[in-house]
């Protein structure tokens, strides 16, 4: 199944399961979707659960802010996440910090989803990662998907319907938090197998839980969203011609960040990559680094952990200079050997 | 003796006056050329610019009911709902109002709370709109409407329990700056701090309605906000929503004359908020804030149509802050205290209404003496019993991050604290005397 047709299901078993799941954005209903992650929608649900809104992300983010405010449950797409820094103010000081404000009184069940981070050509301000910037903010969950099973089941756990049997710890089955789900435009093409219980209409996964996509006991490699492609890649390429078992860490979630997995893994291997397409300077990277480096893991580090970034550019139109500012494959697998001192 | 009310002039003008020759929305030609396709907008061979919402020139008329003297003016409808018994409780909220303020602003100023607004002036506003709403209307507020949570029966107790931050306070438990007022028994969302962050919301909170089957066609959203606010992209962006998914938000615009020391003059050029309106199509009026009667006419007929069309609907309350901005403004910084003598005697909103109430038989300076006599012994008991009741308790400070389960974070961050209350709460002087506000001394969190 492809990432864009889980997300599709997802959001339809969800909106068949919860009368009060409605989809809202620039291009959703009509169009089929910017990308057409609504496809088909619009036709399964009517005008008043699939919304097209005028083009003003501080006018929908807030609306669906007021809607969730309200009670029902709002599923606010952005057309990519550079945008929604015009809706910044009301994903953060509305959405995220209101359920504490108000003392409990009210929840704000809102998830904005969207294409976040680099996709293809777009230039520098379609391309920005913003996981680092939600990722500090209490109040927000933050989720950054990777595979077509993540993307399932992720979204359906935070479109959190009240009559889903979620089977895990999490308690997003009556998640009353403001969730922002990061997609990416380039891996909404690509196909993966899903389990026969991925495919059912009961499927969640918890947020606030990593994967660990590979197991090695060589050099841990945490990454997030289209990074854990060139992670896999890199660690096939390391066995093969280096003999070197990487172990992949798929993070999923930002916010709450599954620390502990990591830990255990560094305990293992002793070396830590941490791999994204965002920013170097304060971002995943570097919070994990320093929640490493604070913890017991630290005693476990036989070399300093490694970053492997986007460049401190603005993203270059030019495909030639685009294709230098952002990780690839062999990258990953220089400096994962850079790490095992082999370079 | 009152001033004639044509003196409603003031140097910090509400509305810009005298930007030189207005021109006129055009009229249509007598002879048409045909329409745009899929428009019915006339093509005309005269090249016409207009600046203008009205048709002649002028300003968008005040609607008004009381003259300054709280007599009807000429052709004025006295609302519908207006009993003996419902005047009396119109008037009480609107002495109630100013009651609270006079004594919370003192307490501001001795230290006992952090921070406090006043309404001073815009009583009329707050309260005749609020009594125009169904009391399950949901209201979202900027910060200058605990008048309406007062018209709803929020309480003085409840009040002081917000701005003291107690543990009674069921706003926010304990942890907001005063005025962050909230209650979902009385359909009031918990005002935040942002500025106009509201507007948008209420355009959601109407979908919402409209989506229920069981409040559609029934309730409608509220949103009240400053004509300074109504600067911010969030007001235009809520009003687009508004008037094009659509949702059924009522949007009352308290032209109070300034936006801290920023006077109306400066904010917009345009005629007003009330001028906006039209250009998202949306239903509008202006009207005269301080004459409580036409506020009510006003915002029950615009709630009406709202609930009709199930679109947004615009107020332009024209009204003048005599207070400060809050207690972290002294506006004679800006204005001169001449000016707001002048406008509390020649248009005042409580002697317009009381004046009136007169008139009819139904108030007498007595009662006017013993109802001012029994708030402020009721404000003052509320104050006096306030200041000693104790803080929520200390955990709290970790709870409502998060719904269901707790992260991990906040767990650890829980648990540090309590062991540092364990090993220091007892022997340090400082901590222990805090301690001693809360509730519980502290003692839940050691309870996780």
């Amino acid at each position: 199944m492809t990432v864009r047709d889980a997300l599709n299901v997802a959001m339809e078993e969800e909106m068949l399961r919860d009368e009060s799941v409605f989809i809202m954005g620039e291009e959703v209903a009509r169009y089929n979707g910017a990308y057409k992650i609504t496809k088909g929608l619009l036709d399964k649900f009517g005008e008043k659960r699939v919304v097209d809104t005028p083009i003003t992300e501080m006018g929908f983010a807030g609306m669906a802010v007021g809607a969730a405010l309200a009670g029902l449950r709002p599923v606010c797409e952005f057309m990519t996440f550079n945008f929604a820094m015009q809706a910044i103010d009301q994903i953060v000081n509305s959405a995220g910090k209101t359920y504490y404000m108000s003392g409990g009184n009210v929840p704000c069940p809102v998830v904005f989803r969207g294409p976040n981070g680099a996709a293809a050509g777009v230039g520098a301000q379609h391309s920005q990662d913003y996981a680092a910037w939600y990722g500090s903010v209490p109040g927000l969950k933050v989720v950054s998907p990777w595979s077509a099973e993540d993307c399932k089941g992720l979204l359906k756990v935070h479109s959190g319907s009240i009559h889903s049997t979620c089977r895990s710890l999490s308690a997003a089955i009556r998640d009353p938090n403001p969730v922002v789900f990061l997609e990416n435009e380039m891996m909404y093409g690509i196909s993966f197998p899903m389990s026969q219980e991925a495919m059912s209409d009961n499927f969640t996964l918890p947020i606030g839980k990593c994967k660990v996509e590979r197991v090695g006991k060589d050099v841990t490699i945490v990454a997030h969203s289209k990074m854990v492609t060139h992670s896999m890649e890199a660690a096939e390429i390391l066995e093969k011609e280096e003999g070197i078992q990487a172990e992949v860490i798929n993070l999923r979630s930002i916010r709450p960040l599954d620390i502990d997995t990591i830990k255990e893994s560094v305990k293992k291997t002793n070396r830590l990559l941490i791999v994204e397409g965002g920013f170097p300077a304060f971002g995943v990277g570097s919070e994990i680094c320093a929640q490493i480096i604070e913890s017991e893991a630290f005693d476990y580090l036989d070399a300093p952990v490694e970053r492997v970034t986007g460049a401190d550019v603005p993203t270059p139109y030019a495909t030639n200079l685009e294709a230098l500012a952002f990780p690839d494959t062999p990258l990953i697998v220089k400096v994962a050997k850079r790490a095992l001192y082999r370079v | 003796m009152l001033r004639s009310v044509r003196s409603l002039h003031i140097r910090s003008q509400t509305l810009v006056k005298g930007r030189g020759l207005a021109n006129a929305a055009p009229k249509f030609p007598a002879q048409s050329q045909g329409h745009l396709p899929t428009s019915n907008s006339p093509l005309v061979s005269k090249l016409q610019f207009f600046n203008s919402v009205t048709s002649e020139s002028g300003q968008i008329p005040t609607y008004r009911v009381l003259d300054g003297m709280g007599k009807l003016i000429d052709g004025a409808e006295v609302p519908d709902a207006l009993s003996e018994d419902f005047a009396r409780r119109l008037y009480e909220n609107m002495q109630l109002l100013p009651t609270l303020d006079n004594l919370l602003y003192n307490v501001q100023r001795q230290g006992k709370i952090s921070f406090y607004v006043t309404s001073y002036g815009e009583e009329a506003t707050i309260i005749g709109s609020a009594a125009a709403l169904a009391p399950d209307d949901e209201v979202l507020g900027q910060y200058r409407e605990m008048g309406v949570l007062l018209w709803r029966g929020f309480g003085v107790n409840s009040v002081m329990a917000q701005c003291f931050g107690n543990q009674e306070d069921k706003s926010g438990k304990g942890r907001q700056m005063p005025m962050h007022f909230g209650s979902p028994e009385l359909h009031f969302h918990t005002i935040s701090s942002t500025l106009a962050t509201q507007i948008p919301h209420a355009a959601g909170v109407g979908y919402a309605l409209k989506r229920d089957p069981s409040r559609r066609g029934k309730n409608v959203a509220v949103v009240y906000f400053g004509e300074g606010a109504a600067s911010e992209g969030d007001f235009h962006a809520g009003m687009l929503l508004a008037s094009t998914i659509p949702a059924p938000t009522v949007f009352i615009a308290r032209n109070n004359g300034f936006a801290i020391s920023t006077p109306a003059s400066e904010q917009f050029y345009g005629d007003g908020i009330a001028a906006r309106g039209p250009g998202y199509g949306v239903d509008t009026v202006r009207v005269d804030g301080n004459d409580i009667l036409a506020v009510l006419n006003a915002v029950k007929e615009a709630r009406r149509r709202c609930l009709e069309s199930g679109r947004a609907v615009l107020i332009e309350a024209m009204t003048y802050r005599v207070g400060h901005h809050s207690t972290s403004d002294d506006s004679f910084a800006y204005r001169g205290r001449q000016e707001v003598e002048d406008r509390k005697k020649i248009d005042n909103p409580i002697t317009r209404f009381r004046l009136f109430m007169e008139s009819q038989g139904w108030w007498s300076s007595d009662e006017e003496e013993e109802l001012k006599r029994r708030l402020k012994k009721d404000v003052l008991e509320a104050f006096k019993r306030a200041e000693g009741v104790k803080r929520h308790q200390l955990k709290e400070l970790f709870s409502d991050v998060y719904g269901g389960q707790e992260p991990w974070n906040i767990k650890e961050q829980r648990e540090e604290l309590a062991s540092l209350l364990k090993k220091y709460g007892e022997v340090w002087e400082p901590w222990r005397n805090e301690l001693g506000n809360f509730q519980d001394k502290g003692q839940e969190l050691f309870k996780e």
